[in-house]
C-alpha cells in the first residue's frame, strides 16, 4: 500500500492583515475578514520564490521521513507562481536536496490543485514499483489583483509529501478525481494577474468538483462523514471549506484542525497540502482522513488516508501551527515590494 | 645590490573630474615626476604602473603598453601591478626590486585610477572585485560591509568606539586642509562625522574614503645615478610585502591586518629601524577603522590600543607618531592605484622638507603601508633622508 | 573575467553560467571540504589544504548548516541589486564545525542580531541577473528561535 512517508510545509514569516489591505482600497476591512473568514495572510519576502518555499517543505519532509533522498526517484512541484515559464522547479529543489542525478522531474500547473496531481502522479509511480520514493510539492507565491476580492487571500506557502511504500505515516488507501472544462479562473501567458467569473466560481466551480470528488470516493469505498476523524478541503477563504462540509455531512470539528486559510491565506496549490499537513500533525493510528482539492479549470483531486501507527511514534519535527506562530506584520507598502507589485522593484541586477 | 632613492616625484589633483580622463592623468604625473627629476624621458629604463583595474571602470587593459605610449616612452619594458588598493605600493617595490638587482638604474613607477566614468553603482560593483567574488561580494558585501564586520570584532574584543574612529577622520580632514592636491580640503567634526549617513552599521560616510580620480609618479634610481643626478634624494632603506587569505572570513584574525605584520617586520628588518625610529607614516585608511588596526598592525602602539592612541592625539601633526599628514585616503582621495605611489610622493615631500603646512620637523625617517582589498596583499616600504651604512 | 561583463547604462555585472553551475553544490548543500590528513572543515570548498598542501587528502564534506553569528553588519549603501533589500545584515558566519563562512541573515530586524547568536541555514533567492536571466539562489542563514 502506497502512502506518505515524510511530509513537510512552510509558511513565509511575513503578514498582512485583511484590515490593512482594506485601508487602501476602502473597503470595511473587519466586514471583508468576517465575510471571507480570512483574517491575515501569508507573505513571501523579497528572496522567496516557489522554488525556495518547495525547498524548504522538501527538506523538511525528508528530516521526517528520514530517508536517503538518493532514493527519491521521481520530484513534481505543482504551482501557478513557478519563477521559470520554462525551466523546473523541480531540478532546483532535487539538486537542493541532494537527490539527482539519477531521477525525473518535472512541474505541473492545475491552478491549486497541481500539488495533488503530484500526490497521484508520484502514488502511481510507487505502486507499480517503478520508484521507491517520489516527493510531491505543492506550492505557490500568488498574486492577486490590487484591488480585488482574491488580494485578500492570494497568499504564500507549500507543502512536500514524500510517497513510498515502506514505513508510512499514512497510507493513501485510494483516490479519485473529477475533471471538466470549466473557465471560472484562469491567467493567460505573460499576464500578471489571473482573472476569474466572480460568483461563477462557487457553485458551477469549488463546489460541483469538490462535492462530486468527495462523495464519489466516499460512496465506492463505502464510507460515510462519519467515518472520518478529518477532513480537508481546498481552501481559497475560510467559508468555503465550511460550506462544503456541512453540504457533505460534515462536522465543523472534523474540518477545523485542517484549515489555515483564515490565518494564512489562500496558499492556491500550497493550501489542502499545507492542510494536510496541519491535519497530519495531530492525527493518532488509526485515524480516516478524507482530503479533496479543487483546481479552477477545473477538476478535484480527492483521497482517502490512514493514519498509521508509525504517526504517533514519528511526529514531524516542524508542525505547522508550531512554524506560523512565528509571525511578522508588514503594512501594503512593504507588502507590495515584497510580493513585486512596485514596477521595477524586483530581487536582481538589471 | 646597489641603494635605491627617489630622485622625483609628481602628482596630479584628487578629486572627481569629468574634463580628464585616465590618460591625461597619469601622463600628467608622470611628466610632473620626470621634470622634478631633472631627467630627460628617454633616461628612464622600465616603467611600472599600478592600476586596480581600468579594465572595469574604462573597458582597458594592456595599461603597461597604453602608458608608456601616452607619455612618449613607447619601446621600454611596462608592466601593470594589480593587488586591488595596493597596486600602486606594490608597483613601487617592483620597480625598486628593478633598480636594486641591478636590471635597471631608473626606473618611474606610477599608479593611476579613473573611477568616475562609470556610475557609482557601476564603481562600487568593480571595487567588489577586490573581495571574493564567489563567496563575499556574491551575498551583498560591499568594503564598507567588509571593514565594518572588522570593526565590530575590534568593539567586541578591544572596547573600540565609533568615536574613537571618527577622530581618525577629523584629524585626516584636518590634514588634508593643508594639502593642496586633497579632494577634500576642509575640516569636519566630529559631531559631523557621527552624524553623516549610516553605509554600513558601524560605519558611517565620513567613516569611508571616497571614490576619487587621481595619478601619481615617482623617479627611482639606483645610488649611482642618483648621486649624479640629484641633490636631494630620499632612499627607500626598507620594503616588504605579505599575502593573506583573500577572504575576510578565511582570516586568522579579524581585528588584526597579518599581512600589515609581516610586511611591516620585513621592511623594519631591512632597514634596521623599529616603529620608534619613525617620524611619520603614510598608512591605507581606506576607512577610519582601517587606520586603527594599522597603526596596531605597524606597531606603533599595543594591538586593542589604536583607538585610545588615535583619541590621545598621539596620531595628529603634533603627536607622538603623525600618521597620514597628507589627508590620508580619507581626505587626500583614493584613487585606487594610485595610493601607494601618492603615499611615497608624501614620504618624500616629508623628508625633504616640502611638506609645508603639515611638516614635520627634523623628519629623517618615514613609512608608507598601502593595503589591498580587506588585507589580502600589503606593501610596507621604508623612506630615509639618509642612506646608513 | 569569463562571463563577467559590464554594461553601461544599467547594473549588471554578471558571474557566467558555467561558474555558478559548478558552484550549485556548496552554494545549495553547504558542501565544502574536510582535510582527512589534519582534521580542518573547510567551507567556502578549496582545492588545496592549506595547511598541508600536497600531504593533504582533502575530500567533499556536508556542514549541517548549524552555526553562531562571529560579526556582523548592516548594509544601508547596497551594491547593484541588492538596493531593494537594505538594510539587510551581512554576517561571517561561524559554522559548527569550524569553518567560518559569509552570508546574510534573514527573517529578522537588524537590532536582533547579536555576535553569539545561534543560527541555522536556509535556502533564499540570492539575485536575479535580470528580467530574462537566471535566478541564482544559495545560503543564507536565520536566528534560531
Amino acid at each position: 500500500m502506497t502512502g506518505i512517508v515524510g511530509y513537510g510545509a512552510y509558511v513565509p514569516k511575513y503578514r498582512i492583515t485583511t484590515v490593512e489591505i482594506s485601508k487602501v482600497w476602502g473597503g470595511e476591512g473587519e466586514r471583508i475578514a468576517r465575510g471571507l473568514n480570512v483574517h491575515e495572510k501569508s507573505v513571501p519576502g523579497l528572496d522567496e520564490d516557489v522554488v525556495t518555499i518547495s525547498v524548504e517543505a522538501a527538506r523538511l519532509a525528508i528530516r521526517h521521513a528520514k530517508i536517503d533522498p538518493k532514493d527519491i526517484e521521481a520530484i513534481y512541484v505543482g504551482s501557478e507562481s513557478h519563477p521559470y515559464a520554462v525551466k523546473p522547479t523541480a531540478t532546483i529543489v532535487a539538486e537542493a536536496i541532494e537527490a539527482t542525478p539519477d531521477l525525473t522531474a518535472a512541474d505541473y500547473q492545475f491552478a491549486c490543485k497541481a500539488g495533488t496531481a503530484a500526490i497521484q502522479t508520484c502514488m502511481g509511480l510507487t505502486k507499480s514499483k517503478m520508484i521507491k520514493y517520489g516527493l510531491a510539492i505543492g506550492a505557490d507565491t500568488s498574486q492577486g489583483r490590487p484591488g480585488d476580492a482574491l488580494e485578500y487571500t492570494a497568499s504564500a506557502g507549500g507543502a512536500a509529501f514524500i510517497i513510498g511504500e515502506h514505513r508510512t505515516v499514512a497510507d493513501i488507501t485510494d483516490t479519485y478525481s473529477f475533471s471538466t472544462d470549466t473557465p471560472d479562473f484562469w491567467r493567460r501567458e505573460g499576464q500578471d494577474f489571473p482573472r476569474h467569473g466572480s460568483r461563477f466560481t462557487g457553485e458551477p466551480a469549488y463546489f460541483k468538483h469538490v462535492i462530486a470528488a468527495s462523495k464519489k470516493i466516499m460512496e465506492r469505498n463505502s464510507l460515510k462523514p462519519e467515518d472520518f476523524k478529518y477532513a480537508v478541503f481546498h481552501q481559497p477563504n475560510g467559508k468555503f471549506p465550511l460550506q462544503a462540509a456541512h453540504m457533505l455531512g460534515f462536522k465543523k470539528e472534523q474540518v477545523e484542525a485542517g484549515l489555515l486559510t483564515p490565518v494564512i491565506g489562500n496558499t492556491y496549490s500550497g493550501a489542502t497540502p499545507v492542510g494536510l499537513s496541519a491535519v497530519l500533525d495531530v492525527a493518532e493510528p488509526g485515524d480516516l482522513i478524507l482530503a479533496t482539492s479543487y483546481g479552477s479549470g477545473a477538476g478535484s483531486d480527492a483521497f482517502i488516508i490512514e493514519a498509521k501507527d508509525l504517526i504517533s511514534e514519528n511526529r514531524n519535527p516542524d508542525p505547522v501551527r508550531e512554524q506560523i506562530k512565528h509571525k511578522e506584520y508588514v503594512d501594503y507598502s512593504i507588502y507590495a515590494k515584497y510580493k513585486g507589485k512596485i514596477k521595477g522593484v524586483y530581487l536582481q541586477k538589471g | 645590490m646597489t641603494d635605491v632613492a627617489i630622485i622625483g616625484i609628481g602628482i596630479t589633483q584628487f578629486g572627481e573630474f569629468w574634463e580628464r580622463s585616465y590618460r591625461d592623468l597619469i601622463t600628467e604625473a608622470g611628466v610632473k615626476a620626470i621634470k622634478d627629476a631633472g631627467i630627460d624621458g628617454i633616461e628612464v629604463q622600465a616603467l611600472y604602473v599600478g592600476s586596480m583595474t581600468p579594465g572595469l571602470f574604462i573597458q582597458q587593459e594592456h595599461i603597461g603598453s597604453l602608458v608608456a605610449d601616452n607619455a612618449g616612452l613607447t619601446g621600454i619594458p611596462a608592466t601593470r601591478v594589480e593587488s586591488a588598493c595596493a597596486s600602486g605600493g606594490i608597483a613601487l617595490r617592483e620597480a625598486y626590486i628593478a633598480i636594486k638587482s641591478g636590471i635597471a638604474d631608473i626606473v618611474v613607477a606610477g599608479g593611476v585610477e579613473k573611477m568616475t566614468d562609470a556610475s557609482i553603482e557601476h564603481a562600487t560593483d568593480a571595487l567588489a572585485g577586490a573581495a571574493d567574488q564567489e563567496w563575499e561580494a556574491f551575498h551583498g558585501v560591499t568594503f564598507p560591509a567588509l571593514y565594518a564586520m572588522m570593526a565590530r570584532r575590534h568593539m567586541l574584543e578591544y572596547g573600540t568606539t565609533e568615536e574613537q574612529m571618527g577622530m581618525v577622520a577629523v584629524k585626516n580632514h584636518h590634514n588634508g586642509a593643508f594639502n593642496p592636491n586633497a579632494q577634500f580640503r576642509k575640516p569636519v567634526t566630529l559631531e559631523e562625522v557621527m552624524n553623516s549617513s549610516p553605509v554600513a552599521d558601524p560605519l558611517k560616510l565620513l567613516d569611508c574614503s571616497p571614490i576619487t580620480d587621481g595619478a601619481a609618479a615617482v623617479i627611482l634610481a639606483s645610488r649611482e645615478r642618483a648621486r649624479e643626478l640629484c641633490e636631494n634624494p630620499v632612499w627607500i632603506t626598507g620594503s616588504g610585502q605579505a599575502s593573506d587569505t583573500l577572504a575576510l572570513h578565511d582570516r586568522k584574525s579579524m581585528c588584526r591586518t597579518e599581512a600589515a605584520v609581516k610586511a611591516s617586520k620585513v621592511a623594519y628588518k631591512m632597514a634596521n629601524v623599529s616603529p620608534a625610529d619613525l617620524d611619520f607614516a603614510e598608512v591605507h585608511d581606506c576607512f577610519t577603522i582601517a587606520e586603527i588596526m594599522a597603526i596596531e598592525s605597524l606597531g606603533f602602539c599595543k594591538l586593542g590600543e589604536g583607538g585610545k592612541y588615535t583619541e590621545k592625539g598621539e596620531t595628529s601633526l603634533k603627536g607622538s607618531m603623525p600618521v597620514n599628514t597628507s589627508g590620508g585616503l580619507k581626505a587626500k582621495g583614493h584613487p585606487v592605484g594610485a595610493t601607494g605611489i601618492a603615499q611615497a610622493v608624501e614620504a618624500v615631500l616629508q623628508l625633504r622638507g616640502k611638506a609645508e603646512k603639515r611638516q614635520i620637523d627634523g623628519a629623517k625617517v618615514g613609512l608608507t603601508h598601502n593595503v589591498g582589498g580587506s588585507g589580502a596583499s600589503c606593501v610596507v616600504h621604508i623612506f630615509e633622508k639618509e642612506v646608513r651604512k | 573575467m569569463c562571463g563577467a561583463h559590464l554594461r553601461e547604462g544599467g547594473a549588471e555585472m554578471t558571474e557566467g553560467l558555467a561558474l555558478h553551475w559548478r558552484l550549485l553544490q556548496p552554494r545549495y548543500n553547504l558542501i565544502g571540504n574536510v582535510c582527512r590528513t589534519c582534521g580542518q572543515h573547510y567551507f567556502p570548498p578549496r582545492n588545496i589544504c592549506p595547511a598541508c598542501r600536497r600531504r593533504g587528502v582533502i575530500e567533499k564534506f556536508k556542514f549541517s548548516g548549524e552555526g553562531e553569528v562571529y560579526t556582523f553588519t548592516v548594509v544601508r549603501a547596497a551594491p547593484t541589486g541588492f538596493e531593494y533589500q537594505k538594510p539587510y545584515v551581512v554576517a561571517i558566519i561561524k559554522l559548527k564545525e569550524g569553518a567560518l563562512c559569509t552570508a546574510q541573515i534573514v527573517d529578522c530586524k537588524p537590532e536582533e542580531v547579536e555576535i553569539g547568536k545561534p543560527v541555522k541555514m536556509v535556502f533564499r533567492k540570492i539575485m536575479a541577473d535580470d528580467d530574462a536571466g537566471i535566478i541564482r539562489y544559495g545560503y543564507k542563514f536565520k536566528l534560531k528561535i
